[in-house]
């Protein structure tokens, strides 16, 4: 645990500070006793930051919303809310108030979290760091905490409608006498219980995946200069060197974020739509 | 990198999120829409009715144009005959009147003729008498040629 933050002394300096998160310890600078209620602030603030946003961004258009000539907002809002409505129609056959809202939410807030990882890897951070914030990780989806949350919540609502539309029994089954039949019960339950728990895992760890990795390229990219930078401590930071760096990122960088619109909008629609095929798969009896 | 109760926390604020787009943002954007949808499909319906009401009243409305077209050519038809017989009403009528009125002049005239034949004969017979008078007053008894006086006068 560092206990002042002087900027980067290496390149790898850098890295794992920009990979820490503002748990309490960092922030208060102490050693809790359980480290179970080391809050990960930073995550946490995004991630509701970005959920207000959403919600009342959302509700606005919500509120007045009219079934005359819709305005610029409304029509986009409702660009977006007929987009989830046409995947859960697509992909869900039973009639739940809850499946469609929850993709929504799903898809907005990911978006959201995910886009984060398109602001400049150092402007938050700095900006933290003027006002005395030593960690800052801006990208809620790249803590694992997030995604799971995510999926965890998923997962239980899986059950949830597994035992609401099948009855305790059907599930219990389920669980237990597919695919092989009732003289494979421990068997088909590993099997069973194999399947169900990829399901969350697989959703939590394909987006926080993805954008560890985008953030880790976005980082790496930001060395080139750093380096550079680094490197010539003491000499002109203006040498060649430095400027052939300069260059170098800024495409670099252009090109990653460029194509990481397409991840994090990608990797949002990939929740979205296995949370729909999961819920509508617990809906289903075999 | 480790789990721990900020997981607990995501859980909980992903509830409130999606609670909260449940409850006051899905119904409120899909019921518009739905409204919307709604009031278009009538406006089709109706512009549809309308166009279909639109032909039916064109055809009506030749239908009675045509009837009205027959009623004129009717009535003009029946005017001409009519005009036709008055005509002819009127014309016979004139000649009858035209022939009445000959008729009496003609036999008007006859009548004075025939009185003026009298009179004439009258007088003839009186200018003979008196001249009959004036020549035999001397050598003639009146009363005793009177009848043979009369008769000639009656040949005249």
């Amino acid at each position: 645990m560092e206990d002042t933050h002087e900027g980067p002394a290496s390149a790898t300096d850098y890295i794992v500070h920009h990979l820490t998160n503002l748990d309490t310890e960092h922030a208060l600078h102490t050693e809790l006793a359980n480290p179970f209620w080391n809050l990960h602030w930073d995550s946490i603030f995004y991630s509701v930051i970005l959920g207000i946003i959403f919600v009342g961004s959302f509700f606005a258009a919500a509120r007045k919303a009219t079934a005359g000539l819709p305005g610029g907002w409304q029509n986009f809002v409702e660009l977006i809310v007929e987009f989830v409505d046409t995947q859960v129609k697509d992909s869900f056959h039973g009639s739940s108030k809850l499946i469609a809202p929850l993709a929504l939410t799903i898809f907005c807030w990911i978006f959201l979290m995910n886009f984060m990882d398109l602001v400049p890897v150092d402007l938050l951070p700095a900006l933290g760091l003027m006002v005395g914030i030593e960690y800052m990780k801006v990208v809620p989806t790249t803590d694992l905490n997030i995604t799971f949350g995510m999926s965890i919540t998923v997962f239980l609502l899986m059950i949830f409608y597994s035992i609401k539309i099948k009855g305790a029994s059907g599930f219990a089954k389920e669980l237990l006498l597919h695919p092989f039949g009732k003289w494979m019960i421990p068997f088909n339950f590993l099997l069973k219980l194999v399947e169900e728990f990829a399901k969350p895992v697989s959703l939590a760890l394909r987006l926080f995946g993805n954008l560890y990795a985008g953030e880790l390229i976005f980082i790496l990219i930001a060395l080139f200069t750093l380096s550079a930078g680094v490197n010539s401590l003491g000499e002109n930071l203006s040498s060649v060197g430095t400027i052939t760096a300069f260059i170098i990122q800024v495409i670099l960088g252009l090109a990653w974020a460029i194509f990481h619109i397409l991840i994090i909008t990608l990797q949002a629609f990939i929740f979205m739509m296995l949370t729909i095929v999961y819920l509508s798969m617990a809906h289903e009896e075999h | 990198m480790s789990i721990n109760v900020t997981l607990f926390a995501q859980m909980l604020v992903f509830g409130l999120l999606v609670w909260f787009t449940m409850s006051f943002v899905w119904p409120l954007i899909r019921g518009a829409m739905e409204e919307r949808e709604q009031t278009i499909a009538d406006g089709l319906a109706a512009a549809e009715k309308g166009q279909k009401d639109l032909e039916q009243a064109g055809v009506e409305a030749g239908k009675i144009v045509e009837e009205a077209r027959d009623q004129a050519r009717d009535i003009l038809g029946k005017a001409n005959s009519r005009a036709n017989e008055i005509v002819d009403t009127a014309r016979s009528e004139g000649e009858a009147e035209k022939r009445k009125r000959l008729d009496s002049a003609q036999s008007e005239l006859e009548v004075e003729i025939n009185r003026a034949r009298d009179e004439l004969r009258q007088q003839v017979a009186v200018l003979a008498v008196a001249g009959a008078e004036k020549v035999l007053s001397r050598e003639i008894d009146e009363a005793a040629h009177r009848d043979l006086l009369d008769q000639l006068a009656a040949d005249l």
